[in-house]
């Protein structure tokens, strides 16, 4: 079935309306530009667009939805952004292990502009951070958001206004990067007509989920939703000062961030971190929170205990931002207030660890034999460990030998494999079969294999990159007994190699597992019977309209 | 806390105020300030912005990623300071739009870098790493040998002074002409480009060709520069910190 019969006519009007305008954006983008980055990216907006205008404006006569479907939840952009989701996840951490490759053998791939490390890596960053992680983070939300507010989300454009614009952001994006156009901010890189996208997408997903909620049947707003709140206005917030810039003329893919040196420094790390506690934080706890619960068919053990986190986490977060900076040129009372934070954020990033733990208390036996449930108790248990180890790293000494070195990079692959793409491959397992109408996912073995690849992959790559970093630390700041240095940074890299090969390991088998996921996802969609009973939350009675 | 919880979650605007509230104050307490305190950044006399050519190197510099592996910001550790030089000062980036401290050193920092080595090995090294140092896992850049595009330079230099940069409007205009001369020794053009920006700015053919003006001559031109802008860090001896 295709999306747009999901519409009603007028509806169709209006996304027919929409895809022309993109369609129209694009043109007048690309002619705009004339050449270069932009011009390309107008073309895309432009071929986005026809391509809207064909599908929409194709199923524009077929029969019209019933209308019992306001009766049942909007499922069919969640199953859109699902399948981007995965289809990002292939693609972020395909170049994952291309650029890890790359560092252990320099060579591998031929020396031209668009496949350089430098361009590459940031294809990685934001193809699983704002792909894998922003499109499951929309499309659980729209799921999550109807289920516990019990209503249907509040229109049928918006939902996929917000995926297709998040979308085109995202390839925006990455197609920039290779083409060798970024602002080069770690998690900002894009340039300012897409960060200006990106604030007409977020207005129009933050209106979209209060005007739902508006709608809700419950009286009080279940905890998930606060943390996707939480999400959307801080990213929102954080996204506008961050990429404050002057462009260098209308017409191209080039600016200047307004701000400058020491100012850009702490905003770009208050940004930065940031975008961790935020984007791949709060949006996931509030994943969690839903679909651990659900899952193991507990209530969550605490509400009172939420309540603490939740508010101890947005607070404290914000401050913390500076630990990336230590013993750089920014005011030491900056960063002290950022260690400070630090260490203190662990006792909200326990609580919310620990509550989720002891929902399963009770639900063992179910996590012993459910991969999916298990995929959800590690998420639960690698968030702990990485919010230790992150307050831990935040100590200025404990920085003074970590910073700049592979054990942060290890210490972000512990939080990003091991929680947030964990829940999210356990949120996938739960809702697949629950959107597309079935009992089960199609192969419930291949999701043994991948919890065990995943696992298995991240304990091999956190491993190999503690090791590779502390002894990058241990060498460059070792000094003989004549009071030289001892190595060479030469010697450093060289000692690299074998924790480099053992990372691409580990990542080729966590991508192996995501492969599994998504031909699972497959063959769940095409291959298996549809239920005979579906098995939702029931909507709350709608008000005659 | 609870009790005003309890009410704020049934009102989905009052959640949305207490989130903003909440997580607003850490940011203006530690931004704010930054702005307003005078000893954040002291800009020594001698400052002086990139050149035109160094600023295109420096763009060729952020479109190739290298700030992904290099830092550029020495930390007032003892260790950096043996194997780096003196530490950064705030100063040194206070023109830098954005800043490229960086946080990974995959390779080296190269705050200090300028004169370090010559032009020649900077350009034997970009074009193939492993020819000058085997065990080096840096990419190869052979494509750095093409003709410099200096068509926005002007608008680029325009921007900036824009934004508080201290490039004047003759800067501005002479953009193309003072990038040429920087990598023409021999020209008057050269001398327009000591006149502008300090006699101490490098004037070299600095890819070995004084001909032809390539991404190469920009990006060599700023890596030269760096930790050159001004000699204020090179006061503070070792000693004074920690
Ligand atoms: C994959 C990571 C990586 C990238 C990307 C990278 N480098 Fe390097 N760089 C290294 C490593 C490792 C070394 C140390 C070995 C060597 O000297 O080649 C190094 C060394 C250097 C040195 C010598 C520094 C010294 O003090 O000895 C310079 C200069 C340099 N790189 C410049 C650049 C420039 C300019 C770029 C971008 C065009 C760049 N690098 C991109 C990894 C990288
Ligand atoms: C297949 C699995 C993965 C592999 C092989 C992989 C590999 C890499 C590599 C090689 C780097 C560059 C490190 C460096 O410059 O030295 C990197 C950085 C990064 N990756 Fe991954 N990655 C994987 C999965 C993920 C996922 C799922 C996420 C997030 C959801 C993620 C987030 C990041 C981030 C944020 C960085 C930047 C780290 C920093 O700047 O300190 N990665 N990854």
């Amino acid at each position: 079935m295709s999306p747009a019969s999901t519409l009603s006519r007028s509806e169709r009007q209006i996304g027919f309306g929409l895809a022309v305008a993109l369609a129209l954006l694009g043109l007048v983008m690309a002619a705009g530009a004339g050449h270069g980055v932009m011009a390309v990216h107008g073309t895309m907006a432009l071929a986005l667009g026809m391509l809207l205008v064909f599908r929409v404006g194709g199923a524009f006569y077929d029969p019209q939805p019933d209308a019992d479907r306001l009766n049942r939840y909007y499922d069919a952009p969640t199953r859109f952004g699902i399948t981007m989701t995965l289809i990002w996840a292939i693609i972020g951490m395909g170049v994952g292990v291309w650029v890890a490759a790359l560092l252990y053998w320099p060579e591998a791939t031929p020396a031209v502009p668009w496949t350089s490390f430098g361009r590459l890596r940031p294809v990685h960053t934001t193809g699983v951070i704002f792909g894998f992680g922003g499109n499951a983070l929309i499309a659980t939300s729209y799921y999550v958001l109807q289920r516990t507010s019990r209503t249907r989300l509040a229109d049928s454009i918006s939902p996929w206004f917000v995926l297709i614009g998040f979308n085109l952001f995202c390839a925006w994006a990455v197609t920039g990067y290779v083409m060798g156009s970024t602002q080069s901010k770690e998690y900002a890189e894009p340039e300012w007509y897409a960060d200006l996208w990106l604030v007409v997408v977020w207005v129009v997903y933050f209106t979209l989920y209060i005007r739902t909620l508006a709608r809700r049947h419950e009286p009080h707003i279940y905890v998930a939703n606060w943390y996707y709140m939480a999400f959307i206005l801080v990213v929102a917030m954080l996204h506008i000062v961050n990429n404050l810039a002057l462009p260098v003329s209308f017409g191209a893919a080039d600016s200047f961030t307004i701000w400058a040196g020491v100012q850009d420094a702490m905003i770009q790390w208050w940004y930065g971190h940031n975008a961790v506690a935020f984007f791949l934080t709060a949006g996931f706890l509030g994943m969690l929170y839903y679909f651990l619960p659900v899952r193991s068919g507990r209530p969550i053990w605490s509400y009172r205990l939420s309540i603490v986190s939740f508010w101890g986490i947005v607070f404290f977060y914000i401050w913390v931002g500076s630990h990336h900076l230590h013993y750089t040129a920014l005011p030491y009372w900056v960063q002290t207030l950022g260690m400070t934070f630090s260490v203190m954020l662990l006792v909200p990033s326990w609580a919310s660890a620990g509550n989720a733990i002891a929902t399963l208390n009770g639900a063992w036996h179910k996590v012993r034999d459910d991969a999916t449930l298990r995929f959800m108790f590690v998420a639960a248990v690698f968030y702990g460990l990485s919010t230790f180890e992150g307050s831990f790293l935040a100590i200025r000494p404990v920085n003074s030998l970590s910073h700049y070195t592979d054990w942060t990079v290890g210490h972000v692959h512990s939080g990003t494999l091991g929680w947030v793409a964990m829940i999210i491959f356990g949120a996938v397992y739960t809702l697949v079969p629950n959107i597309s109408g079935r009992d089960t996912m199609a192969w419930p073995r291949a999701i043994e294999w991948h919890f065990w690849l995943a696992v298995g992959g991240t304990l091999v790559y956190v491993i190999a990159l503690w090791n590779a970093g502390i002894t990058q630390g241990l060498m460059w700041r070792a000094y003989d007994e004549n009071g030289a240095l001892s190595y060479s940074f030469v010697e450093s890299v060289r000692a690299m190699a074998p924790y480099y090969l053992l990372r691409t390991l580990g990542g080729a088998m966590f991508l192996t597992g995501a492969i599994l996921c998504a031909l699972n996802c497959w063959a769940t969609y095409r291959l298996t019977p549809l239920a005979q009973t579906p098995r939702d939350r029931p909507l709350g009675l709608q008000p005659a309209e | 806390m609870l009790k005003l919880h309890y009410n704020l979650e049934k009102l989905s605007m009052g959640l949305v105020a207490g989130i903003i509230v909440a997580a607003s104050i850490g940011g203006i307490v530690e931004i704010a300030p930054l702005f307003v305190i005078d000893e954040t950044v002291s800009m020594p006399e001698d400052m002086r912005p990139h050149t035109p050519l160094e600023l295109a190197g420096r763009e060729i510099y952020i479109r190739e990623g290298c700030y992904a592996c290099h830092s550029q910001m020495v930390r007032s550790l003892a260790d950096e300071l043996d194997r780096y030089g003196p530490y950064s000062l705030a100063a040194e980036s206070a023109y830098d739009h954005p800043m490229l401290w960086g946080s990974k050193r995959t390779g080296p920092d190269l705050a200090r870098l300028g004169e370090k080595y010559s032009d020649a090995w900077h350009s034997a090294h970009l074009i193939d790493p492993r020819s000058v140092v085997p065990a080096s896992i840096m990419p190869s850049y052979p494509w750095l040998v093409r003709p410099l595009d200096t068509q926005m330079l002007s608008a680029q230099l325009g921007t900036l002074a824009r934004l508080g940069v201290p490039y004047d409007p003759e800067m501005v205009s002479a953009a193309v002409a003072d990038a040429q001369g920087q990598s023409r020794p021999e020209s008057d053009a050269a001398d327009a480009v000591r006149d502008r920006y300090g006699a101490d700015v490098a004037v070299r053919a600095f890819d070995g060709d004084a001909s032809l003006l390539t991404e190469m001559d920009a990006l060599v031109a700023y890596l030269q520069s760096l930790g050159r802008l001004t000699d204020a860090a090179y006061g503070n001896l070792a000693g004074e910190i920690e």
